[in-house]
């Protein structure tokens, strides 16, 4: 039986997309089925970010309306072969989700996968609601900036009053999940830091993603950062994060890269 | 640039964080009010205007929000009749700015329970 797990943030631009990708891929590097899904419906991007937008054929709003079986929508990874895309639709509306049919296409995925993971698309209407309605843990994506901040603070109130859990009366498991981070910012005072942010949200912290290069490339290329340079910092980072997921207890840190020479004597002053 | 600012510049991030402090205490006690201030203004009117003919427009309502407290200020405008009934020779009156009297009321010492 799947673990459903929504990957939200209510900002957009923190880096949902990027983390359920390489979340996605360290998951199934373990050899787990898992599942990413794509509910940013008219703006899809996953497809793109794990290098599989050539091979789109259905989407999630197909399964929904019946139109394809879910068989026929998933896309196997061509690398890592535990690993499954349901793109979205890029050219329907938001509107065509329905709760009823999202909750018949989970429950379907359950069955199938170890882990689903729902990419959130950013704000708060129909897309972002759905993608959370149905989970059972949640990964809130936080930038160390105050927009950031607050939004997470305002998905965190939905997460405990408009999921499916939560009505329940269940707690719902949540993960903070801190990219972009600049230790050395943070540290001159000039970024929130890692204890500030956990203070205001109160929810528990999954990882620490360090600015890189690194993501970027990742995406140039269509592949996640856990895949195409799983030594860098920020791949270790959600690699441990992945860890975290699975159960395991592993110390938090922040990984640096292994810079060279003239980066360790001026990477300071360069920062 | 001063040295004055460069130090400035250097703690932002204790700003930034006081700043979301008292904003969310805020914003997670209101969460399930979205409008407090609409509807009290609404209300405030209805309850003037049993005793009172004000106009709409004349009727304010702001919240201060402050670190530990916050202040509530209604501010209407009324005419000299305090206490007429709404008549169409009150309601006129109104319009003649000349005889206008401004009453403030400040409530301060909210919780933030409140708002």
């Amino acid at each position: 039986m799947a673990k459903v797990l929504v990957v939200t943030s209510g900002k957009g631009g923190v880096g949902k997309t990027t983390s359920t990708a390489a979340l996605g891929v360290a998951l199934a590097q373990t050899g787990q089925k898992v599942a990413v899904v794509d509910f940013d419906v008219g703006l899809r991007n996953l497809d793109l970010v794990l290098g599989a937008e050539r091979r789109v054929v259905f989407d999630l709003i197909n399964v929904v309306q019946g139109v394809a079986k879910l068989s026929q929508a998933l896309i196997r990874d061509k690398r890592v072969e535990t690993l499954w895309l349901l793109p979205a639709s890029q050219t329907r509306d938001k509107d065509a989700l329905t709760e009823v049919g999202v909750g018949g296409v989970i429950r379907e995925m359950r069955s199938k996968f170890d882990w689903v993971i729902c990419d959130s698309p950013a704000g708060i209407e129909r897309g972002a609601t759905l993608a959370m309605r149905f989970a059972d843990a949640a990964v809130i994506v936080t930038n160390p900036e105050v927009s950031s901040v607050r939004d997470s603070d305002r998905i965190i109130g939905l997460l405990d009053s408009k999921t499916e859990k939560a009505e329940r009366g269940e707690h719902m498991e949540k993960h903070i999940l801190i990219t972009r981070y600049d230790a050395q910012r943070a540290q001159r005072g000039e970024m929130l830091n890692i204890e500030d942010i956990l203070e205001i949200l109160s929810i528990p912290l999954l990882g620490i993603i360090p600015e890189s290069q690194e993501v970027l490339r990742a995406s140039n290329v269509g592949s996640p950062v856990t895949l195409c340079n799983a030594t860098s910092a920020p791949a270790r980072a959600y690699l441990n994060a992945a860890r975290r997921l699975n159960g395991d207890v592993v110390p938090m840190s922040i990984p640096t890269e292994h810079q060279r020479l003239f980066g360790r004597l001026f990477g300071r002053r360069a920062a | 640039m001063s040295i004055l600012n460069l130090f400035r510049r250097r703690g932002s991030a204790p700003l930034a964080r006081e700043r979301l402090q008292i904003l969310l205490s805020h914003e997670r006690s209101a969460g399930n009010q979205p409008d407090l201030l609409a509807i009290l203004h609404e209300d405030i009117l209805a309850t003037i205007a049993r005793q009172i003919t004000v106009q709409r427009e004349n009727v304010h309502v702001r919240i201060d929000r402050g670190a530990t407290v916050s202040t509530l200020e209604i501010d209407v405008e009324i005419p000299h009749l305090i206490g007429t009934a709404p008549t169409p020779l009150a309601r006129h009156s109104t319009t003649q700015t000349a005889g206008v009297g401004r009453h403030t009321v400040k409530m301060a010492n909210f919780s933030h329970g409140l708002v």
